[in-house]
């Protein structure tokens, strides 16, 4: 059990994290998810005493990191991935490591199996690519057997099979009863690893519920209707006599509005009765992604701006048209609408100079260009699509007989 | 416990990589090295020497005159030993597996200390000999007065200098300006404020310079140093323990 009460780090007049309290539970795997610069790193280091907070505490099981009795045999962690001396073979860094703990050096040669890198342990870590890196510092974070586990961004560099590989692990140590700890910027990850999230976003918490919960919250549908694009003036009316029926209405950039809190009969009756001609009327489910996205808009501390390329392009030919700019590149971007809570809204979106959103590159685009690409999969009652349907399976063909043997080990043994 | 962990693992740590080999063996090759050819001149030069100079001539120090270099390599020796922790980031997973600060760096210390004593010994006595194999007939031997206490001593200076350059890395923590401020340091700068009479009387308490005079056997004429070899010692080691306190407060206090 890790405890985080009023946590606060400021550095200089910076603050990485502020005010930050949390739980994170035994038999589960807590996913710990925020922008980059969100302070996560910052909370791992403090949970294990390396910074020390300017206020507030954190502890493991009762006691602050430092002051806890045999403490690399109740907490393993892997921070960076990186942090290994390149002229050091793997297994002397996992050896030296473990004899700081008391650990036995059979240890390192299991660990070395588990993670599947037993045919370079004798290797530099130079040579490493970053997918071996990772499970190196998995490795080290495994080598006392810890009841708590922390992992600072574990999937970073890894093929989809060792994604699945550390998804899988994750579970089973929380299976076993640990507390497994896990940061990441991807929710489609944490989606299908963690059993609870706890969202921060510069350096406050955002959100803390069970992904359940999260999925229930946030996953709320909306409906895309498209008026003829011939006249605009029907798309002014209906958005004005769908709102006063009580809806939300947000225009998308192509023309399209973005209807929550109306079902989609409703809205077709009210067009019918409006006289306006509908072009599309689709129903729609936020991602979590997209939910998650929503939440820490505004707290995203480095966000992309559109390429000016000032200087860099040729000059334009006489007549030419200047090429049309991709949708959703570099505008503000729209996400789905906070889903009407009747309870209050479980968590608050950072509001006031932060608040402004900006134009994350990527996120709605698989949205705007082409909104008839996705109605198929995206029926009202399906999962939301960050989930595909077998995220706990093994690989479908494990048998391939070095690595990947050894990979899926763990699962099997358990 | 603890301390006996952090020794076994600081030491699978500083022999698992190539860097220790390196610098120690580089070390102990310019010290000797140098040493060897500065001896062979002098006993060419002693004939040409001006009667003060006879009278003041060192056997057993200039035979250590390859010190002057080596030391550079015990340097780069102590700071890596240190610094590598913090380059690497390594030092996050060390200090999350050993959270009393204060056993793990002195421990570490005392591992490369330990390492940097045997091999400054050696090279000290390598040094001597065949330095004084090369002096021919003006060579001082190892149970003359004051021999045996100049060669300790050469091992000893050696181990002082890595021990100071490791207390400073931890200050500083990143290897480029640990090097970039010591190697100058006792390459030009001490070098200059000890020969400059104005600040003369100032560079002797330097730490090289006072350590030094441990391997002086025969004392310059006019010699007016107020501190005899061992003093000089003392106050070599007064600057270690300072570099040490420095280091050890600069890891107690601030974030790794």
């Amino acid at each position: 059990m890790i405890e985080a009460v009023g946590l606060t780090k400021r550095y200089g007049d910076k603050t990485a994290v502020y005010n930050l309290s949390f739980q994170v539970r035994p038999g589960a795997v807590t996913g710990f998810l925020g922008p980059n610069g969100s302070g996560k790193s910052t909370t791992m280091r403090m949970i294990l005493g390396l910074d020390n907070p300017t206020a507030g505490q954190v502890t493991i099981g009762g006691y602050p990191y430092r002051k806890l009795p045999n403490a690399p045999r109740q907490v393993g962690a892997l921070l960076d991935a990186k942090a290994v001396h390149g002229g050091r073979a793997a297994r002397n860094h996992l050896l030296c490591l473990a004899q700081l703990s008391g650990i036995p050096a059979r240890r390192v040669d299991e660990v070395l199996g588990v993670v599947g890198l037993q045919d370079v342990a004798r290797q530099r870590s130079k040579g490493f690519s970053l997918g071996m890196g990772q499970r190196l510092g998995i490795a080290a974070a495994l080598l006392g057997d810890p009841q708590v586990l922390l992992f600072d961004e574990p999937v970073n560099g890894l093929d989809p099979e060792g994604i699945l590989w550390v998804r899988n692990l994750m579970k089973s140590l929380a299976a076993e009863g640990r507390t497994v700890f896990v940061s990441s910027h991807l929710m489609s990850e944490m989606a299908l690893t963690a059993d609870h999230l706890i969202v921060i976003g510069r350096g406050q918490l955002l959100a803390d519920m069970s992904v359940k919960d999260f999925i229930a919250a946030n996953s709320a549908g909306f409906a895309r209707v498209r008026t003829p694009d011939t006249e605009p003036q029907l798309r002014e009316k209906l958005a004005g006599a769908l709102a006063e029926a009580g809806g939300h209405v947000l225009p998308e950039q192509d023309g399209a509005l973005r209807v929550t809190g109306l079902p989609l009969p409703r809205i077709s009756d009210i067009a019918h009765d409006t006289d306006v001609r509908l072009w599309e009327l689709s129903p729609h489910q936020a991602s979590l992604e997209e939910a998650y996205m929503r939440m820490t808009q505004g707290a995203v501390d480095y966000r992309s701006t559109i390429d000016q390329k000032a200087g860099l392009q040729q000059p334009l030919p006489p007549g030419a048209q200047p090429p049309m700019p991709v949708p959703g590149q570099g505008q503000p971007g729209w996400y789905a609408p906070p889903p009407p809570q009747p309870g209050g809204q479980p968590f608050a979106a950072p509001q006031g100079p932060y608040g402004a959103p900006g134009a994350p590159a990527a996120a709605p685009g698989a949205d705007a260009p082409n909104p008839y690409a996705q109605q198929a999969p995206q029926a009202p009652q399906s999962p939301p699509p960050a989930a595909p349907p077998a995220p706990a399976q093994p690989p479908a063909a494990p048998a391939a007989p070095s690595a990947p043997a050894s990979l899926t080990k763990p699962e099997d043994a358990r | 416990m603890a301390a006996t962990q952090v020794i076994r693992s600081e030491w699978t740590k500083i022999r698992s990589v190539a860097s220790t080999v390196w610098t120690l063996s580089l070390a102990v090759v310019v010290t000797i090295a140098l040493g060897m050819l500065i001896s062979g001149l002098s006993a060419n030069e002693f004939d040409n020497m001006s009667e003060r100079d006879r009278l003041s001539f060192d056997p057993t120090f200039i035979s250590f005159a390859g010190m002057s270099l080596g030391q550079l390599a015990m340097i780069v020796f102590g700071v890596l030993v240190v610094s590598n922790e913090y380059s690497t980031g390594m030092i996050r997973s060390s200090l999350a597996a050993v959270p009393q600060r204060g056993t793990f760096l002195f421990s570490k210390i005392a591992v490369a200390t330990g390492l940097a004593l045997v091999v400054g010994l050696a090279t000290s006595f390598v040094a001597f000999f065949l330095g004084q194999a090369m002096l021919g007939e003006h060579r001082a031997a190892l149970g003359d007065p004051g021999v045996l206490r100049a060669v300790i001593g050469g091992g000893l200076y050696m181990t002082l200098i890595a021990v100071f350059s490791m207390g400073v890395a931890a200050m500083l923590r990143s290897p480029m300006l640990s090097l970039g401020i010591l190697m100058p340091f006792f390459f030009l700068i001490s070098n200059i404020l000890g020969n400059v009479s104005a600040t003369e009387k100032l560079g002797r308490y330097l730490p090289d310079q006072a350590g030094s005079k441990i391997m002086q056997v025969v004392a310059p004429v006019g010699d007016d140093t107020p501190y005899g070899p061992w003093g000089g010692l003392g106050i070599m080691a007064l600057w270690v323990l300072a570099a040490l306190a420095g280091g050890y407060a600069t890891l107690r206090k601030r974030d790794a």
